[in-house]
């Protein structure tokens, strides 16, 4: 047993803000799913923020402050896992790049970058994750969000593991590639715009009978979950997270009881 | 460069509820994007070609100084004129005096997005020049004292009855109970009209998707060959370019024309690929008695060496716009500058200054599918973020914005501080959403709530929760 324990990668796991303050249930998906692919979770205890809010507000010198923080925190995991595409892809292909002109860190951001996963695609493509015990009574469609798509390549993964969920139905989202509209500060900065395409993505999943959205990000999920709710669909929306674990028993986004 | 580009969020207000634009704007969003997507798919090396015509571009801007006195010396040795011109007004008297010393009183045009940049048919005009479009889409929003909203479908905005009104507002001179109602007829309509005018022009100016160094040759792509008869007809010819289309050689040229027109309309190539070196040759059967090429600068040669240099291997097919969410919904006038969509949202800023053009980087939700599809490999997202950085560095984006990215960088550099904070907002928050888990309002937050409800959280932090757990273990 001893053994088998010192072979197990440690994984540092980002918990992401979104996740952190508003939906700790997938933190604590994440954390079991991961030791049920074989590893040794961790929480840093100095982790906040990946920076993408200043970094894709222009504001260089705070991100980079904050990922200095963050590598800092988690260098010393085999493995970095966050269950968020854009925070991952934030860590993973834009710290080396913020760092690029810095001497003193940039063959740390390198090296911490290489260790950086998305959860599910990091179930699937280095654990080999293949199937899931979890079981979940209906018909789901899934949103592919930008950043985990286009920066990581996360198509596949979550599907494969989906249709292994018991009693499961996956039914394809049309459009399922194109942006929900969030973008980060963008939803706030030009509401009417996020809202327009928001509501076309709104209309798509309304549209696929399926009584839950699912996908990778919290963002996404809080500004489609949030238009859902205001157009009164009876559509819920959840983190993918929480339905591999097996764990849909706390309410949906936005929802009580 | 006269552009809205501040009032992108009234321009963008307006288009959306604009019922004729929203209904023009289907075409983008469903015919361009599946037209691409069978063209891509038919072509196994499509990526491989990718790669090919991004390096290409890559060697011609890193030694452009050589290959645009290459082309100049060939264009020489054909009996044609090189003019170069700095800035948008120099380029616009250039053509002019070409046009008053022949004497020209019409002109006809090829599609340009660069004539479109500085303006030249305003200036033929107030000189007593009349210019004439030749495109279809070019023709319709000149009837209609419009600008482009797209870069090879200028007229995308407009719905087939807009487009049948104006005709019969122009053309008195046709019968009254003519059938204007399929597009054919229309086309049919405008072709007649054309016609006339190309017999009768003294100048033809076209734009150019290719200056060959290896030859001296100009390339124009069209569907309609409108751009054939502008440069065939007229005594003069012409071709007015930027720096960045210059192009080493032919065998270059038919490599980048196989990315081009499957990228933009998802055809394999255009209906006409035209080449055209030089005047009349003692011999040839027709062609203009002069040929001239303007090569306009404008800003573009301080992008070289800088964050923006690879904008200029764009080769303006439009695929960025078309699979652009934000484009899709607001049209290409919103943006307020010739140059729309997020092509636009890189190049405006460098040729009117980020101090007119903030918006058009910062209306982006960097989903990143511009540059998934762009044959060129153009990095936009990531060159919009270098425009946020010039805003940030130069205090132009909102005090608001900044001083509250200010508190939250410094809380969350602190991560005691950071857990303190978010517990009590986060426990306040909760508290007060608790009983429908989300809201219709909150304060300071109706950027998020005018259109939709702010989900709640689901009481403590993560990390206060794991902290318990540690605490009860």
């Amino acid at each position: 047993m001893t053994n088998d324990k010192e072979e197990k990668p440690r994984v540092g796991l980002f918990v992401t803000c979104l996740v952190d303050l508003f939906r700790p249930s997938v933190g604590f998906a994440s954390i079991k799913l991961l030791e049920e692919a074989g590893c040794t979770v961790d929480i840093p205890d100095l982790q906040t923020c990946c920076g993408q809010p200043a970094y894709n507000s222009g504001d260089r010198r705070d991100t980079r402050a904050l990922a200095r923080k963050a590598i800092a925190a988690f260098e010393g995991f085999d493995y970095v896992v966050a269950p968020s595409g854009s925070c991952a892809g934030m860590l993973k292909l834009h710290y080396p790049e913020l760092f690029a002109d810095d001497p003193a860190w940039a063959e740390r951001a390198k090296k911490f970058s290489a260790k950086v996963f998305e959860l599910v695609s990091f179930l699937s493509d280095i654990r080999g994750v293949t199937s899931v015990p979890a079981s979940f009574a209906g018909t789901v469609t899934y949103h592919d969000s930008c950043s985990g798509l286009r920066e990581l390549g996360i198509r596949e993964q979550p599907r494969t593991l989906l249709r292994s969920v018991d009693k499961l139905t996956l039914t394809e989202l049309k459009d399922a590639d194109l942006c929900c509209g969030f973008g980060g500060t963008f939803c706030v900065k030009y509401p009417d715009i996020s809202n327009a395409i928001v509501e076309r993505k709104t209309t798509e999943i309304v549209a696929t009978g399926a009584g839950t959205l699912l996908a990778g990000d919290l963002g996404c999920l809080m500004n489609m979950a949030g238009k859902l709710k205001r157009q009164k669909s009876m559509v819920k929306s959840r983190h993918v997270a929480e339905v591999l674990a097996g764990m849909t028993d706390s309410p949906a986004i936005g929802e009580v009881g | 460069m006269e552009i809205t580009s501040p009032q992108f969020k009234q321009n963008s207000r307006r288009a959306m509820q604009d019922p004729n634009l929203q209904k023009a704007m289907g075409y983008v969003r469903t015919g361009f994007i599946e037209r691409r997507r069978i063209a891509v798919e038919g072509l196994p090396e499509f990526d491989r070609l990718r790669d090919s015509a991004r390096d290409i571009k890559n060697h011609t801007l890193a030694h452009l100084d050589l290959y645009l006195e290459a082309y100049e010396t060939k264009v020489r040795g054909a009996g044609g004129e090189v003019h170069y011109a700095e800035t948008a007004a120099d380029a616009r008297d250039l053509i002019l005096g070409i046009c008053q010393r022949t004497g020209a009183r019409t002109v006809t045009k090829g599609k340009s997005m660069v004539s479109e940049e500085i303006e030249l048919n305003d200036h033929l005009e107030a000189n007593g020049i009349q210019p004439i479009e030749t495109d279809l889409g070019e023709y319709i929003i000149q009837l209609r004292g419009e600008p482009p909203s797209h870069l090879i479908a200028p007229a995308v905005h407009l719905t087939k009855e807009q487009v049948e009104a104006d005709f019969r507002r122009v053309h008195t001179h046709l019968p009254a109970d003519r059938d204007l109602s399929e597009p054919t007829t229309l086309l049919a309509e405008a072709r007649a009209i054309l016609r006339e005018r190309f017999l009768a022009s003294d100048v033809g100016i076209t734009g150019a998707n290719f200056l060959i160094a290896e030859t001296g040759t100009s390339v124009i792509v069209t569907n309609e060959g409108n751009g054939d008869l502008s440069q065939l007809l007229p005594k003069v010819h012409i071709v007015l370019a930027t720096i960045e289309k210059i192009t080493p050689t032919l065998e270059d040229v038919s490599q980048i024309l196989r990315v081009l027109a499957r990228s933009g309309t998802g055809q394999d190539l255009s209906v006409y690929t035209t080449f055209s070196t030089g005047p009349r040759r003692p011999g040839d059967p027709d062609g203009p008695e002069e040929y001239h090429v303007v090569i306009l600068d404008n800003g573009r040669s301080s992008m070289l060496g800088s964050d923006f240099q690879d904008m200029l291997r764009c080769i303006r097919c439009g695929a960025c716009m078309n699979h652009c969410p934000v484009y899709q919904e607001v049209g290409g006038h919103s943006y307020g500058s010739v140059y729309a969509g997020p092509m636009g949202a890189v190049l405006t800023p460098s040729l009117a200054g980020i101090d007119k053009a903030g918006h058009l980087p910062n209306a982006s939700t960097f989903c990143g599918r511009c540059e998934s599809v762009c044959p060129m490999h153009i990095p936009l997202p990531k060159m919009m973020r270098h425009w946020r950085e010039r805003e940030f560095e130069r205090h132009l984006s909102p005090k608001t914005v900044r001083w509250g990215l200010g508190v939250w960088a410094f809380v969350a550099r602190h991560p005691r501080l950071y857990r303190l904070a978010t517990k009590l907002a986060i426990g306040t928050l909760y508290k007060f959403g608790k009983l429908k888990g989300r809201f219709r309002r909150v304060p300071f937050a109706g950027g998020w709530t005018r259109h939709r409800d702010l989900p709640a959280p689901q009481g403590k932090t993560f990390h206060e929760l794991l902290a318990e757990r540690k605490r009860a273990a």
